[in-house]
């Protein structure tokens, strides 16, 4: 019994265990890409798509005028698609797993888990191919100080993921219109984010009321913002006169990480106090 | 498993369980349902209080609906009880229904690993045990292939085979067994006896009453969610007998039912009509038969005769009711028997009424469909009787 006693045996079984966490990302990453000819490929093909699109209608219709905006977009877009895969899953990820929620005891806590590292491995790989082809295409702009920013950056991305992560999926068991507010907050997310236009255009609007901070309290508006310094990193300007990106320095960027870190804290509490609660009912309500 | 014998391996203490019934699962519902919130729930166990010590092979039986799944998935940690406390101590792990939770699109190789690393187990350990695990659900053949394409038999020789491979302390096992052929069958009780030799614990739940008289050395049977017996297999398993009313009814030949004769009710209470379901010695038992007869009938019956059965359907006690005391009418005939000192019994108890024609020969019979049950105290044994107790040693009184 390799040494053990019964009772350490049986908290292992409820241990969150890193080992039980990869088998479940595995087997995630399995069953999308099982049977499919290009397999991983296609986790491309959506930003490439969008960036196809976006890049019509912002550049060639409504002239934005920011340079280079297919990597502008992408900067932003790859952190913003991860956030929101995570959690537009996550609210399916105990309703999905009622089999084995009903059958098996195993830490519950896994499951949003391991649809955020889904999409964070789908995040790495998707932001490896962004800075090659920025590489290859001459425009080796990001490589310089500023790219230690993805560190905070995405760090806060990831907190406010998994808190999320937790409510909704919690939430959806209990209630399943919590699916659906899910997907069209995620949708009006996308547009609130600074990601197809620039976060100057926000600055002009709300600065004259004094509530340019109060948009930071949203902590992907800081992320996508310090994303867009660390790998766009370009001082371009617009034909209005104002900057694409919001400051060239970094203190701008930590002020509204740090904020949006907080926030995320905060809902992280939140959403693990919730999941705590409604988890040891799961097998029921299922 | 030097340390497995002796100790508990599971325990509940008063466990309850009532499942909510129809709980608002959208929002429009929740603000519709505001006003008229009445559902009380389902009770599927009560007071359950019961320890398990490490080592032991435990039935668990009962009537379909008496909780025995529950009572299962509480023990495994599933369902969060209502009430009370369940602890475990060692590793569980346990087969419910049909699979333990298998994916349909990954291969039976895949679905192994993922369900042996969410039973507690490595990398490392599985790899190691891969090879016995699948000899054993001799599915060599198919372990590459998606397990959505299995059938049931195969489904549940590979959820069992993965359950018994992660090197479980306690084994909780539902009612699958009966799934497999005869020969994995053959394989799980040869498994099942070399986890006793080894000294783990195992609970399952079986219909299967002669397995759990062969194979188990305690078995628990429930009803209604409550505990009625907890003791020697052999006797759980003829209570249940009595209960189900599958017993031989020794006492009460089965006749072609008469039609001018029809049971309407026949209850056991303490008061004539009303229905008790726990009675102690010294309480009083009535029980009423309510009988619809023809009027052309009446003059014909020459006895109405109760019988109180018990484990096994062995006749406890008999009362009647002769010639002299029946209606000479028809109509509806209500017949109270009422035992006014509850004998010291222990057990569960059906009650069978049967009709004689003059010449005592059964016309109809019927019968109570709950037991009701007597305890006076004792642990086990049909009847609590006072006696004392003299040891001599060397000849001499002590």
């Amino acid at each position: 019994m390799a040494g053990l006693s019964a009772q350490q045996r049986a908290r292992a079984q409820q241990r969150l265990r890193w080992e039980l966490l990869v088998k479940l990302v595995r087997k995630d990453l399995k069953v999308k890409y099982q049977g499919s000819v290009l397999g991983f490929l296609w986790s491309l093909a959506n930003p490439l798509f969008l960036l196809l699109v976006y890049t019509f209608v912002f550049q060639v219709v409504l002239k934005t005028g920011i340079p280079l905006f297919g990597f502008y977009l992408l900067s932003g877009l790859l952190i913003w698609n991860a956030f929101a895969g995570a959690v537009g899953s996550a609210s399916g990820a105990a309703v999905g797993n009622a089999g084995l929620i009903k059958k098996v005891r195993f830490p519950l806590a896994v499951l949003p888990l391991s649809t955020v590292s889904f999409a964070m491995v789908h995040f790495v790989l998707q932001l490896g191919v962004l800075l090659l082809a920025m590489l290859v295409s001459g425009h080796a702009s990001f490589v310089g100080p500023q790219l230690l920013l993805v560190v905070p950056a995405v760090t806060v991305a990831l907190l406010f993921t998994i808190a999320l992560s937790f409510l909704v999926a919690a939430l959806n068991v209990r209630w399943r219109d919590t699916q659906h507010v899910v997907e069209i907050a995620l949708m009006a997310g996308f547009w609130v984010n600074p990601i197809v236009y620039s976060v100057s255009l926000v600055r002009t609007e709300l600065a004259g009321h004094g509530l340019f901070w109060a948009y930071f309290l949203n902590p992907m508006a800081g992320v996508v913002t310090a994303m867009q310094r660390a790998l766009y990193a370009q001082d371009a300007v617009l034909p209005n006169g104002s900057r694409v990106l919001a400051d060239d320095g970094y203190r701008f960027y930590l002020e509204k990480l740090g904020v949006g870190g907080l926030v995320s804290l905060a809902l992280l509490a939140l959403g693990l106090w919730a999941y705590r609660r409604l988890s040891a009912d799961f097998a029921e309500e299922l | 498993m030097a340390d497995s014998t002796g100790g508990v391996a599971l325990r509940a203490n008063g466990v309850s369980k009532i499942f909510r019934g129809q709980r608002a699962t959208s929002f429009k519902e929740h603000l519709l349902r505001r006003g008229g919130r009445a559902d009380a729930g389902f009770p599927a166990l009560r007071d359950i209080t019961v320890e398990i010590e490490a080592g032991h092979t435990v039935g668990l039986i009962g009537p379909n609906g008496s909780g025995k799944s529950t009572l299962l998935k509480v023990l495994a940690g599933i369902l969060r009880p209502t009430s009370g406390e369940v602890a475990a101590y060692g590793r569980i792990a346990s087969l419910l229904e049909l699979g333990a939770g298998f994916n349909g699109e990954l291969s039976g190789r895949d679905n192994v690993f993922l369900n042996a690393s969410l039973l507690g187990l490595s990398h490392r350990e599985t790899e190691r045990m891969f090879d016995s695990i699948v000899a054993f659900s001799e599915l060599e053949e198919f372990i590459d292939n998606p397990v959505k394409h299995y059938s049931s038999g195969m489904y549940v020789r590979l959820g069992f085979s993965v359950a018994v491979h992660v090197d479980p302390d306690i084994l909780l096992v539902d009612e699958v067994l009966a799934v497999g052929d005869e020969g994995f069958a053959k394989k799980c009780l040869d498994k099942i006896a070399e986890f006793q030799a080894d000294g783990r614990t195992i609970l399952f739940v079986s219909h299967a009453l002669d397995l759990v008289e062969q194979i188990c050395d305690r078995a628990l049977v429930l009803e209604h969610g409550r505990l009625v017996f907890d003791g020697d297999p052999e006797f759980a398993t003829g209570t249940l007998r009595a209960m189900l009313g599958t017993a031989r009814p020794a006492a009460v030949p089965a006749e072609p039912a008469e039609p001018r004769l029809l049971f309407s009710r026949i209850t056991v209470g303490d008061v004539p009509g009303e229905e008790r379901a726990e009675f102690t010695a010294g309480d009083k038992v009535a029980v009423r038969a309510v009988l619809q007869v023809a009027s052309d009938a009446a003059g014909l019956l020459g006895a109405v005769v109760v019988v109180i059965m018990g484990a096994g359907g062995h006749p406890i006690w008999v009362m009647r009711a002769d010639r002299d005391r029946l209606p000479a009418t028809g109509g509806e005939w209500a017949l109270d028997f009422t035992v006014h000192d509850c004998p010291p019994l222990h057990g569960a108890f059906v009650v069978a009424v049967r009709v004689d024609d003059a010449e005592g020969n059964p016309v109809a019979v019927g019968q109570t469909r709950d037991a009701f049950w007597v305890r006076s105290g004792q642990e086990v044994g049909l009847l609590n009787v006072p006696y004392e107790v003299t040891v001599r040693v060397g000849g001499s009184a002590q």
